[in-house]
C-alpha cells in the first residue's frame, strides 16, 4: 500500500517538475529542452538527472547578499527542471540559506529534499534530524542519509523507523572520495537502502568497480557526488579547450563535458554538483539534456582529461 | 572520525574565501565605529607599558581581558561560527584568555616593564598590529572593508597580545601564551587552505613569538 502512495505522490510530482514549478515565477523548461529524468528503483519515482549540492558553496552565513545569491541559484535550479537540492548539518549554514532561499520561492513543490545525519550520538539522531527539517522548512525529508557512515547501525534503525511511519519518504547512506568502500559495500548488501551516496567523476573511477554495479543489482539509486573534484577539475580544465568531438555528445563546455560523463553511466541516478553561480547551475542542468555518450566514447573523453 | 588519515586539511574548510573575506566586512560594518574604541585601548596600552604608571599591569591586563572576551563572543560565537561550527568550541579558548588575563592581572602577577631586546621587538609587533594590520587588505588586494582590527578581529588582537607578553615579567606570563599562539597557527592554517598569500603573516608572528620566548628563558 506504502508503495503505491508513493508511486502516485512520485507521479504527481514528476509531472509538476517538468511542466512548470508552479509556485514559482519561473517558466518551464521547453519539452525538447527538458533535463534527463531517472527512475528511483525502489518507488519508480522519476527524478532530474542533476541535482544541486550545498557543500561550501550555501555556507554564507548570515551574508544578505550572498543568501539572496543562493536564492537565486536555487531558483534557476528548480526553473530549469532540478529538483533534488542536498545538505547536511555538516555544512555549516547551508541548511539554513537554503530554508531561506526555498521560503524566498514560496516553498516549491517540485523540491526533492535530500539531507543527512551526522552525529556520533545515535540517540541525536531524532533531534537532529528535526533541527535539520526546521531550518530547511520542509514539511518532512524526502531523503535522509547517514552523512560518512557516522554512526550508522544506530541512524539507520531510526531513519527505517521513520520511513515506516511516513516521517521521511527515503534512506540512504554517503561516503565521499573513495571512504570506507568496504563497510559501505557491506551495508548496500545487507539493508534495503533506497539511495547510496559517493563520489565519482571522470578521473575518480573506483565506483565503476563494484559500488556502481552493487547499486544496480540492489535496486538501489545512486547520488554522485564531487563530480568537479569540489570544483578543482574545473580549474584544472580552465585553459584547455573543450575537443571538438565533444560537440557530439553535446556538451559545449567542460562542465557539461565531465557531467555527460557522469551521467552516461547507467547506474548513476543523480550527479549534484554545486556552485555559488545561477550561469553554472544552468549550465549543469543542461547538461542532461541531449545525447550521452556511449562506452567508447566514454574512454575516449576519460582518456582525454587524464591526458591533459 | 574513521579513516582520519585520509582526510586533508582543505576537507574541513566548510566555506570559500569570498564568504570568510565577507565576514570581516559585515563584521565591520556592524559594529562601526567601535574600531575608533578598540584602536584608542590599543594607544592607551601602549602610552601605558612606555610610561609604566603604578598599577600599569591591572590596567593592560584587564584591557587585553575585555577585547579577548568581546572578541571571543562578537566574532567568534556571534559570526565566524556560524559558517565554521568547530569555532563554536574555540570561543571559549577565548574567554578563558579573558579570565586568564584578568586573574593574572588582578593578581598583580604581571609587569610590562621589561626593556630588553625581545621586550622591544614585543612593543614593535603590538604597534605594527594596531597601526598596520588593518591596512593589509590593499596589500594584499581586498576592498579596505575587509579590515582586521585590534579588538574587533581576532588576529590583530593575538598578535597585540603576544607582543604584551614579549614585554611582561611574571611567573604567570607563560600561562597566557598558549591561546594566541595557538589562534595564530590556526587562522594561518585556515588562510592557507583557502590558498591566501596572508597564511605566512600569523604563521611568521606565532614562530618569531615563540623563538623569542624560547631564546629569552635559554638566555636567562
Amino acid at each position: 500500500m506504502r508503495n503505491r502512495i508513493i508511486t502516485r505522490r512520485a507521479f504527481v510530482k514528476a509531472g509538476a517538475t517538468c511542466a512548470a514549478v508552479l509556485a514559482l515565477p519561473v517558466v518551464a523548461p521547453a519539452a525538447e529542452h527538458a533535463p534527463l529524468m531517472r527512475t528511483i528503483p525502489s518507488s519508480g519515482e522519476p527524478i532530474c538527472a542533476i541535482g544541486l549540492g550545498t557543500w561550501i558553496t550555501f555556507n554564507v552565513g548570515d551574508d544578505p547578499i550572498l543568501r539572496h545569491e543562493c536564492a537565486d541559484v536555487i531558483a534557476a535550479f528548480l526553473e530549469a527542471g532540478g529538483r533534488m537540492i542536498d545538505s547536511s548539518p555538516m555544512y555549516g549554514s547551508s541548511q539554513p540559506v537554503t530554508g531561506y532561499g526555498l521560503e524566498k520561492l514560496g516553498r516549491p513543490e517540485t523540491l526533492f529534499s535530500a539531507d543527512k545525519v551526522w552525529t556520533s550520538s545515535a540517540a541525536g539522531g531524532p533531534a537532529q534530524i528535526e533541527q535539520s527539517r526546521r531550518l530547511w522548512g520542509v514539511p518532512r525529508f524526502d531523503l535522509v542519509q547517514v552523512h560518512n557512515l557516522v554512526a550508522w547501525e544506530a541512524h539507520l534503525e531510526t531513519l527505517f523507523a521513520m520511513k515506516a511511519e511516513g516521517q521521511i519518504r527515503y534512506v540512504g547512506i554517503t561516503t565521499s572520495e573513495g571512504r570506507r568502500h568496504d563497510l559501505f559495500e557491506q551495508i548496500m548488501r545487507r539493508h534495503p537502502l533506497d539511495f547510496v551516496q559517493f563520489t565519482y567523476n571522470i578521473l575518480d573511477r573506483e565506483a565503476e568497480e563494484r559500488m556502481l554495479p552493487l547499486a544496480a543489482e540492489r535496486g538501489m539509486a545512486v547520488i554522485v557526488n564531487r563530480p568537479f573534484r569540489q570544483g578543482a577539475l574545473t580549474r584544472r580544465l580552465e585553459g584547455e579547450t573543450v575537443p571538438d568531438w565533444a560537440a557530439e555528445i553535446g556538451a559545449a563546455t567542460w562542465a557539461q563535458f565531465i557531467l555527460k560523463f557522469i551521467l552516461s553511466h547507467p547506474a548513476v541516478t543523480v550527479a549534484i554538483p554545486a556552485t555559488t553561480s545561477v550561469n553554472h547551475v544552468r549550465e549543469n542542468v543542461a547538461a542532461a539534456v541531449g545525447p550521452l555518450p556511449n562506452d567508447s566514447q566514454r574512454e575516449r573523453m576519460a582518456a582525454y582529461v587524464r591526458d591533459l | 572520525m574513521s579513516e582520519w588519515w585520509t582526510y586533508r586539511p582543505e576537507d574541513f574548510l566548510l566555506f570559500s574565501p569570498r564568504v570568510y573575506w565577507r565576514m570581516f566586512e559585515l563584521h565591520n560594518e556592524a559594529l562601526w565605529p567601535l574600531h575608533l574604541i578598540t584602536l584608542a585601548a590599543g594607544a592607551a596600552i601602549l602610552v601605558l607599558a612606555l610610561w609604566r604608571p603604578h598599577g600599569h599591569g591591572l590596567w593592560i591586563a584587564l584591557i587585553l581581558a575585555a577585547l579577548w572576551g568581546f572578541v571571543g563572543w562578537s566574532f567568534l560565537w556571534d559570526r565566524y561560527a556560524a559558517i565554521n561550527w568547530a569555532i563554536a568550541y574555540v570561543s571559549p579558548a577565548f574567554w578563558l584568555q579573558a579570565v586568564l588575563l584578568a586573574v593574572v592581572g588582578a593578581g598583580g602577577g604581571v609587569a610590562f616593564d621589561r626593556r630588553d631586546i625581545t621586550a622591544w621587538l614585543g612593543l614593535a609587533l603590538a604597534v605594527l598590529a594596531i597601526v598596520a594590520y588593518p591596512l593589509l587588505p590593499s596589500l594584499f588586494g581586498r576592498p579596505w572593508t575587509t579590515a582586521e582590527v585590534f579588538g574587533i578581529a581576532p588576529d590583530p588582537t593575538a598578535i597585540v597580545t603576544l607582543g604584551f607578553l614579549l614585554i611582561a615579567r611574571g611567573g604567570l606570563v607563560l600561562l597566557l601564551l598558549p591561546i594566541p599562539l595557538l589562534w595564530l597557527l590556526l587562522s594561518g592554517l585556515t588562510l592557507h587552505i583557502m590558498g591566501d598569500t596572508q597564511a605566512w603573516l600569523p604563521f611568521a608572528v606565532a614562530g618569531v613569538s615563540f623563538i623569542l620566548v624560547v631564546l629569552r628563558r635559554l638566555l636567562r
